[in-house]
């Protein structure tokens, strides 16, 4: 190490910047991502493969609304933007755990940082490598069968930034919680993807009045399931809202929804945080 | 700041479930000080270093860190604190720049006092040509430095430092020292540390020895081999306990019986070296003689072996 003379330096007086924090640790995860081309692979060319095979393979099979409805290809489309979505948001929040093993996690737990600019910090950072992403994807709306107008389509990328923001909350509050990116996968099997399924990606909301009780039990959980919320305002703005005999939750009714489970989320995350995991104790 | 130190620690206490790590610890520390927490592992002195830098939350006793109560005014320490952990801290995937500015972002120091604070650090520690390479291109040794220079970004007037020679090899750690006595005598920074190295306890000003929770001693180093008396004799025999006491009963001296060996304090006017020899000879493996060390000062303190108390509270963990 070089010997070098200075004048003692005193120190300025410094004052915690939250929103420096906030874009520093978002900026960061964008960095990371970006040097990591596996990732952005895997995170857009799964959803797409989805959509290529099923919409192909399944457009005959589906007739999902009624005669002049959309194809399921069509009708599959706004599903697979959230499937990218959470795809994306999820595991970008998977770098907590990383982050934790490999000890940046401390640096951050021993500064004068507040939990909650370090919360959306990562969020937003996962939030704006997801949507940017979907983002780019939405491009293959010039692929089907619609005929969408410009602000509609603004209209969806709006819809997906709130979407990219509520699952990267969730993402978060469910990493904390792990010591390991393989029992984080395991809960990703066990809990997102049947609420990816469950939320009108695949297939719509069966009606309440005509159906037995496995479709009523089935109506409730698709009800309740948040995703629901996020591909519904994305159908009614690409295909409109959906005909026939099914459930089906308005742009008015899902927005403010989305907005509730936001919130509800990054609370979570923000009270979660204050835990302390053995992970943190390097 | 309360009185004149810098840390001021009463009836320390923490446990882990049932597992005592910590038990009513008190020191103070002055300012200006390279103080060394020295013990084998499973003593305490990580969970000591967590507690001093907020990681853990303090359960039992008053701490006192920079004038602030650690339970109430975390976050007024955490601003005057600077932290390099045992394990790495460091982003991998990121330059060693964009590291640097990622940790004084948490501090709030951007745009051209940060430019200027980094360029500065980063000299300092001769790392200013590697600013672009990305951490997980450095060597084990440069990594370190890279966690110095980040801890010091942010003007802390207090370093804490956990098993910072960990991994190094002794000139990187005699480069580690020559830069924590330049920080003392250019900056006046208070650096506090913990190792499990007998010869970084040498070097510090004043040591505190941890044994399996307890703070055992605490003064200079000098001043604590001094309390030992006179040189050390050490005897290797067949059977310690039947020679410790007829050697009790035959010089009037009791040795320490310390993991199979015996240890007793050689003057120039008892000249127990010959007459032990002479008396005993035949019962005696190996004899040795020495001038005291941290190793005798913590078997005088403890009963037990640096090494085998390392091996015996790994195996406690």
């Amino acid at each position: 190490m070089n010997e070098v003379t200075s004048e003692p330096t005193a120190a300025p007086p410094l004052r915690v910047r939250p929103w420096l924090v906030v874009y520093v640790l978002s900026r960061r995860e964008f960095v990371r991502f970006f040097r990591q081309f596996n990732r952005v692979v895997g995170a857009i060319g799964t959803p797409l493969l989805f959509w290529l095979l099923f919409g192909a393979g399944l457009h005959q099979s589906f007739q999902v609304v009624a005669e002049d409805g959309p194809q399921f290809r069509e009708y599959f489309f706004p599903g697979t933007l959230v499937l990218i979505l959470m795809f994306t948001a999820i595991f970008a929040s998977i770098s907590i755990i990383e982050d934790r093993r490999e000890g940046f996690l401390q640096s951050v737990l021993v500064s004068p940082v507040p939990p909650w600019a370090m919360v959306l910090g990562k969020i937003l950072g996962a939030t704006l490598i997801a949507w940017i992403q979907v983002s780019c994807c939405l491009v293959l709306v010039l692929m089907l069968d619609v005929d969408v107008s410009w602000l509609r389509v603004l209209g969806m990328i709006g819809v997906l930034f709130l979407g990219a923001l509520t699952l990267s909350s969730i993402g978060f509050v469910m990493a904390w919680n792990m010591e390991s990116v393989q029992g984080f996968h395991a809960i990703m099997n066990l809990v997102l993807m049947p609420m990816w399924l469950l939320s009108g990606a695949f297939f719509p909301v069966p009606a309440l009045a005509s159906a037995g009780t496995g479709q009523q039990v089935l109506h409730w959980v698709m009800r309740c399931n948040p995703l629901t919320y996020v591909v519904a305002p994305l159908h009614e703005l690409l295909n409109g809202p959906l005909g026939g005999n099914y459930w089906f939750p308005s742009l008015t009714t899902s927005l403010p929804l989305i907005l509730f489970f936001l919130v509800l989320a990054f609370t979570l995350a923000c009270r979660v945080s204050r835990r302390r995991m053995q992970g943190d104790l390097l | 700041m309360s009185g004149q130190q810098v840390i001021d620690v009463q009836g320390l206490g923490y446990q882990y479930g049932t597992r005592v790590a910590l038990r009513d610890i008190s020191f103070q520390i002055q300012p200006g000080e390279v103080f060394a927490f020295l013990g084998p592992n499973g003593s305490g002195k990580t969970t000591l270093f967590r507690v001093l830098s907020t990681l853990l939350p303090l359960q039992q006793g008053t701490v006192q860190v920079l004038g602030n109560c650690l339970l109430e005014e975390p976050d007024l320490i955490r601003r005057q604190l600077g932290v390099v952990f045992q394990a790495p801290s460091l982003d991998r995937k990121l330059t060693v720049a964009e590291n640097i500015r990622c940790q004084a972002a948490l501090y709030g120091l951007s745009g051209n006092r940060l430019a200027d604070r980094q360029q500065e650090v980063l000299e300092q520690l001769g790392l200013a040509d590697r600013v672009e390479e990305r951490v997980e291109t450095l060597s084990g040794g440069l990594k370190r430095r890279v966690e110095l220079a980040k801890s010091l970004v942010h003007y802390p007037q207090l370093l804490l430092l956990d098993e910072p020679s960990t991994g190094l090899d002794p000139a990187a750690r005699s480069d580690l020292w020559n830069y924590l006595r330049f920080l003392q005598g250019e900056y006046g920074l208070t650096v506090v540390m913990t190792t499990h190295l007998l010869e970084e306890g040498d070097r510090a000003d004043r040591i505190g020895i941890l044994h399996r929770g307890d703070l055992v001693a605490i003064d200079r180093p000098a001043t604590l081999r001094s309390e030992l008396g006179g040189d050390q004799i050490t005897i290797r025999c067949q059977q310690p306990q039947q020679l410790a006491d007829q050697i009790e009963n035959r010089f009037d001296v009791i040795p320490h019986l310390v993991d199979g060996c015996l240890r007793l304090p050689e003057s120039a006017e008892r000249g127990l070296w010959e007459l032990v020899k002479t008396e005993f000879g035949e019962q005696i493996d190996s004899m040795t003689w020495g001038k005291p060390t941290l190793e005798d000062v913590f078997i005088h303190k403890t009963g037990h072996q640096f090494a085998t108390a390392l091996v015996a509270d790994e195996d406690a963990l």
